[in-house]
This record gives C-alpha cells, structure tokens and sequence, in this order.
C-alpha cells in the first residue's frame, strides 16, 4: 500500500456540483479498488502559468490517498477518458512527504521551516 | 589607460562572497514540495530558468529534489516554462 498524492486540472468551465460530483467520482473509484482517502484539497478556480487547450485558467483538486501500484493505472484510464479534465499528475509520496503533508494540514510549521518555507 | 581613471592608494577591498550553505542541509528540510511555489521561486532566475548549484549553493541531494518539484510544477502549470520578469 503506498502513499499517492494525486493533483487534477478541471476545465473551468466546471460549475460547482460537476465539480464535487467529479471528485465524489473519483473518490469512489479508489475506495472500490482497495484504496483509502487520507485527504482531499479542492484549490477551485486558479489562472495557469501558461495556457492549456487555449484555456487560462483551471480548477485544481488536490487528492492524497493509500493503495496498491496498479489502482493509478485504472484511475489513469478514467481520467484519460474524461474530458472534463485537462491534466492530471499522480505522485507517489516517501515518508518525508508523507509526515510534511500531515504537518502541513494539522498545524503549522516548526519555526524554521515557517521561516524558510 | 582612460585618462581620468582614478588611481588608488590602497586596493579596493574585495567585498568577500559570503559562505554559501545547503539551506536544506542546515534547516533540515527533508522533502521539497511541488506545490509550494514561493518557495520553488528562490531557485528560479527572472526567466524562470532553474538556478545552477553555484548560484543556488544546493547540496547535490537537495539540488535534484529541487529541480524535481520544479518540473512537476511546471507541468502543472504551476510555474511557467519561460517567462519574463517572474519575480
């Protein structure tokens, strides 16, 4: 079971409940395939640092979830499938990432970090 | 020998470049996240060309997780590729 971090960009023409359907989707698909959520972080409408599919802004959903290797393949069909979404990134986490993700919501920082970050 | 140079007594004292250090190294910083983008910019040139490990005194460890969460945010279009004047 490893650690994912998944980052979505909607088309922003998305309204609000196509959005949390979206991301209810999705979250179902991981939990069906044997994975669970840790978090979800939908950022909403954000401007693009460069113009994709002639669009320049997007809405980003931040999505940190536990499972086997092969669910990314799966959700990767899904997303590849969707033209709702205009890209997608999966990341896997190492244990550092692991504990800054959770430090990162739950609280601050430690005072050097705060300071650096 | 431009006439009106200016001639001086003692030498200019060279201002010493300060020692650089591996922020990550002295911070403990132990991962270096994609999504947080002010602190990717420190590593940026005003192109948004990532800075060398002269410039930026990273530690070659540190310096690939740097350029890593660089090209993710980029490819998230989270930072441009090239741009003027980024900061």
């Amino acid at each position: 079971m490893n650690n994912y971090e998944l980052m979505v960009i909607f088309t922003p023409v998305l309204s609000e409940e196509d959005f949390k359907t979206a991301q209810k989707k999705y979250q179902d698909i991981i939990k069906e395939n044997g994975g669970d959520i840790v978090a979800s972080n939908p950022w909403g409408l954000k401007s693009l640092a460069y113009p994709i599919d002639k669009k320049t802004t997007g809405i980003y959903w931040i999505l940190e979830f536990t499972g086997p290797s092969d669910l990314n393949e799966k959700l990767k069909i899904q997303f590849l499938r969707d033209e709702q979404i205009m890209r997608h990134m999966f990341t896997r986490l190492d244990k550092y990432a692991v504990e800054y993700n959770h430090i990162k919501r739950n609280g601050g920082f430690p005072v050097h970090k705060a300071q650096e970050a | 020998m431009a006439k009106n140079e200016i001639k001086y007594l003692t030498a200019i004292k060279q201002e010493k470049p300060k020692k650089k250090f591996c922020r990550f190294k002295k911070y403990g910083i132990k991962y270096v996240d994609y999504k947080d983008i002010e602190f990717l910019k420190k590593f940026l040139n005003e192109q948004g060309k990532m800075l060398p490990r002269r410039l930026s005194g990273n530690s070659l460890k540190y310096q690939r997780k740097v350029s890593d969460a660089i090209k993710k945010a980029r490819q998230m279009a989270l930072l441009p590729y090239v741009t003027d004047l980024l900061k």
